[in-house]
């Protein structure tokens, strides 16, 4: 599902964010990338989603190479992704409903259909009371919710998430966990990056990549929690 | 095909509230589309009136054959049998000075300094309506009758005529030019208030391409912006042309009825009316063509 092979990633300048990176996720695997922020985590995910391209080695999603991907099919590799941002990327001039109908209207649905999806995705993230609320006037944990709702409302088969609990207190964060394990249990791919053990801890045998300064230093296919 | 019918009839009712939003940005903008677009629309219809009027006055040229005012009734009948000889005219009338004083009074309003003339000033007059040729032909004409006894001066009516449509001709290459010009105004406007667009979408049009939206669906909204907002800028410009040819023709009528014809400004015909807004629906979605295909690529997501 998505296989990493010697990948190098240098930004100009020549920061070295990820070095030789090689590992396999195979399908419907939760997978969990830790390590400490500035390790390459991002820069990781940004190459899964052709947002960043690889200096060398390959990057291959669905089977399809996305270092040497051309431009114009890149939409279609991402709507196949389903990415929780790390600051949200929320748009502000919509009420919380229109922002979850984004992708669906990207991928041309039509609206009836839309409407039923997006109100299924809020209910899932537990949302649905809110979808005529503007995305400010939401709680931090709301706001993450809704980055989840608009992420998974397209039915991607491969979950993103960058730092999904990052400023969130420990029940919101493990609210978000469920939903994500619940994700899990109906075989969509994840990869989630972390700084925090603690969401770990909650997991009694998961998947853990190890990143440091740019290199992977443990590939377990299980690992029991720190 | 109904999805994509549904998905353009939405990024067009999108284009259409941005355009409006805020609301006096837009009618600003409208407007001063419109206006540029009215000055070479109007004058292009003024031309086109002008060149119909040359071309029914240059179509029939008339000789005015003034005689001299010392002729007598023999003269004048000599006039006529000469005239009537010669095989280059087709049609010949005779005005006699009374009636021509008489034509003047009821035309112009100026009885009253009319009826304080001791004698009547008016010469008595032939009008010679002469087969149609060239110009040279009818200038030919004009001399060999003038040479004529007891004919004080023959003029050929059309001859200004022939100069106006040289005239005219000139004007029509300066509308063209002006229109041009304006067309690249107009261009410049619909590319700068994309770019404003683009500016104010930045994070709309990020967090889409981050999600799968293609070029296409990204550049679709603001073709949409460039191309409505130009056919408005369109419209406007029918209607201020429109309104004022109508509010122009009244006096225009009273100055006509002066000269003694009927002359009244013909409205933008719907031909012309239909490639003016055609053409403005396509120069602004050129302007926006233009701006997205030089900023959109300048987004990319990190």
């Amino acid at each position: 599902m998505i296989s990493f092979s010697q990948v190098h990633k240098r930004y100009p300048g020549g920061y070295e964010a990820l070095c030789n990176v090689t590992f396999e996720i195979a399908q419907g695997e939760m997978a969990f990338l830790t390590g400490h922020s500035g390790a390459g985590k991002s820069t990781l995910l940004k190459l899964v989603a052709g947002i960043e391209r690889p200096n060398s080695g390959s990057v291959l999603v669905n089977n399809q190479n996305v270092g040497v991907l051309k431009s114009s099919a890149l939409p279609y590799l991402r709507r196949n992704l389903g990415i929780i941002f790390q600051d949200h990327k929320l748009l502000f001039d919509r009420n919380v409903f229109d922002n979850v109908m984004l992708p669906l209207q990207i991928g041309g649905f039509d609206h009836k259909e839309s409407a039923q999806r997006v109100r299924a995705a809020l209910d899932k993230v537990g949302l649905l009371k809110r979808e005529k609320a503007n995305p400010i006037a939401l709680s931090g944990g709301e706001q993450q919710r809704l980055c989840i709702a608009r992420a998974i409302v397209n039915r991607p088969t491969i979950l993103l998430a960058d730092e999904p609990t990052g400023n969130l207190d420990a029940d919101y964060a493990s609210d978000i966990m469920a939903i994500f394990k619940s994700f899990h249990q109906v075989g969509v791919t994840l990869l989630i990056s972390t700084h925090d053990a603690g969401v770990l801890q909650s997991h009694d045998k998961v998947r853990v990549l190890n990143l440091k300064q740019g290199v992977l230093q443990s590939n377990l296919a299980t690992q029991t929690p720190l | 095909m109904k999805r994509l019918l549904t998905q353009h009839l939405r990024v067009m009712r999108v284009a259409f509230t941005r355009i409006f939003n805020p609301p006096l940005a837009g009618l600003l903008n409208t407007l001063v589309i419109g206006i540029a677009l009215s000055l070479p629309a109007g004058m292009y219809v003024l031309l086109q009136n002008a060149q119909g009027l040359v071309l029914q006055l240059s179509g029939t040229p008339q000789i005015s054959v003034f005689m001299s005012m010392d002729s007598r009734a023999d003269d004048i009948e000599t006039l006529r049998k000469s005239l009537a000889q010669n095989s280059a005219i087709e049609h010949l009338e005779f005005v006699p000075k009374d009636q021509a004083l008489q034509q003047l009074k009821q035309s112009t309003g100026l009885a009253d300094v009319i009826g304080g003339l001791e004698k009547n000033p008016l010469p008595d007059a032939y009008i010679v309506r002469p087969k149609s040729g060239t110009a040279q032909v009818l200038d030919n004409l004009r001399t060999e009758i003038a040479k004529l006894p007891k004919v004080e001066l023959a003029q050929l009516d059309s001859a200004w005529a022939y100069k106006l449509e040289a005239l005219l001709k000139f004007a029509n290459l300066a509308v063209l030019i002006l229109a041009s010009l304006l067309s690249l105004a107009l261009i410049a406007i619909t590319f700068n208030t994309i770019r404003l667009q683009i500016l104010t979408q930045r994070d709309e049009i990020e967090v889409s391409k981050l999600i799968g939206a293609s070029d296409g669906f990204i550049r679709r909204p603001f073709l949409y912006f460039g191309a409505l907002q130009g056919l408005l800028g369109g419209c406007t410009a029918y209607g201020i042309v429109s309104i004022s040819l109508l509010l122009l023709n009244h006096p225009l009528a009273n100055l006509s009825q002066l000269y003694a014809s009927q002359f009244a400004l013909n409205p933008l015909g719907l031909a012309d009316g239909l490639s003016l807004l055609l053409f403005s629906l396509y120069l602004g979605w050129l302007g926006a063509w233009l701006s997205v295909a030089r900023h959109l690529n300048q987004i990319e997501p990190h």
